[in-house]
């Protein structure tokens, strides 16, 4: 049926962890390697988390201010910030793709740039959270 | 199969609609979702003291007797879903080679998806 099914083409699956650790990606590729694990992230810990979070948030005053009572956990800030740097680093990077599809900043200078201004903008916003989290302010 | 064309030289395309509609599905989720979040940064940068009546209100508001805010947060739920199928469901194409495990995979997905759905309707709509 079709010809491109006949012919085997080569394929390189045999990488091992070390390999794959010691290849070192360049701005954009890390940017694309860390939307994937945020957006798994979030994925897992949506009905874990954010959804029993929201639940609390929304019942009641008493079930609204119980949540500041378990964040005091430093266990529980950590999660926390996991999950805001992983909605603010897919938000960022998504938002890049989004111009790529657009056709904006698609050569190689730009294209590096702007996965630079992702981690900029994510990670700057992520300690602002995480300063607001952990009561710097 | 005369309807099948060539790409180039060598690849010859089968197939229903080649991820269009995933592809399409994604960037517009996409951005219901960031409009969404930006709305509701809004909403909260604008809150001077927020607490639980005002971060509630977000989500409930009404406008000429529609629920909007439970309507809106809905949708962009709605939208959460899709992309995490299609974002998930990337994820077990690109890394699991067997056919077997990647349904078993997807079936699950679609549960913890659906799942949520339901979960965040709850919560949602007795408010």
């Amino acid at each position: 049926m079709s010809d491109s099914a006949s012919k085997p083409r080569p394929q390189f699956r045999n990488l091992s962890i070390p390999q794959i650790l010691s290849y070192r990606l360049p701005l954009a590729g890390k940017s694309s390697i860390f939307h994937r694990i945020s957006g798994a992230l979030l994925f897992l810990c949506l009905p874990l988390v954010i959804l029993p979070l929201f639940a609390f948030s929304v019942t009641s005053p008493e079930s609204y201010a119980a949540i500041r009572g378990w964040v005091a956990n430093p266990l529980c800030k950590l999660v926390l910030l996991a999950l805001i740097w992983g909605y603010l680093h897919h938000f960022c990077a998504g938002i890049r793709y989004l111009l790529l599809d657009l056709h904006i900043g698609v050569d190689k200078v730009s294209a590096q740039k702007s996965a630079g201004v992702v981690f900029g903008i994510s990670l700057a916003l992520t300690l602002v959270f995480g300063l607001k989290l952990f009561g710097v302010w | 199969m005369a309807t099948q064309e060539r790409l180039g030289t060598k690849r010859l395309v089968v197939g229903a609609h080649y991820g269009t509609l995933d592809f399409i599905v994604q960037r517009v989720t996409a951005v219901i979702m960031a409009v969404y979040t930006l709305v509701l940064a809004a909403g909260i940068l604008f809150t001077p003291d927020m607490n639980f009546e005002s971060w509630r209100n977000l989500f409930t508001f009404h406008c000429f007797s529609l629920p909007l805010g439970q309507l809106l947060a809905t949708l962009a739920f709605l939208s959460l879903a899709w992309h995490a199928w299609v974002g998930v469901r990337d994820i077990w194409m690109d890394y699991v080679g067997s056919a077997g495990l990647r349904l078993f995979l997807e079936v699950a997905t679609v549960l913890w998806l659906v799942g949520s759905v339901v979960y965040f309707a709850k919560i949602l709509w007795s408010l």
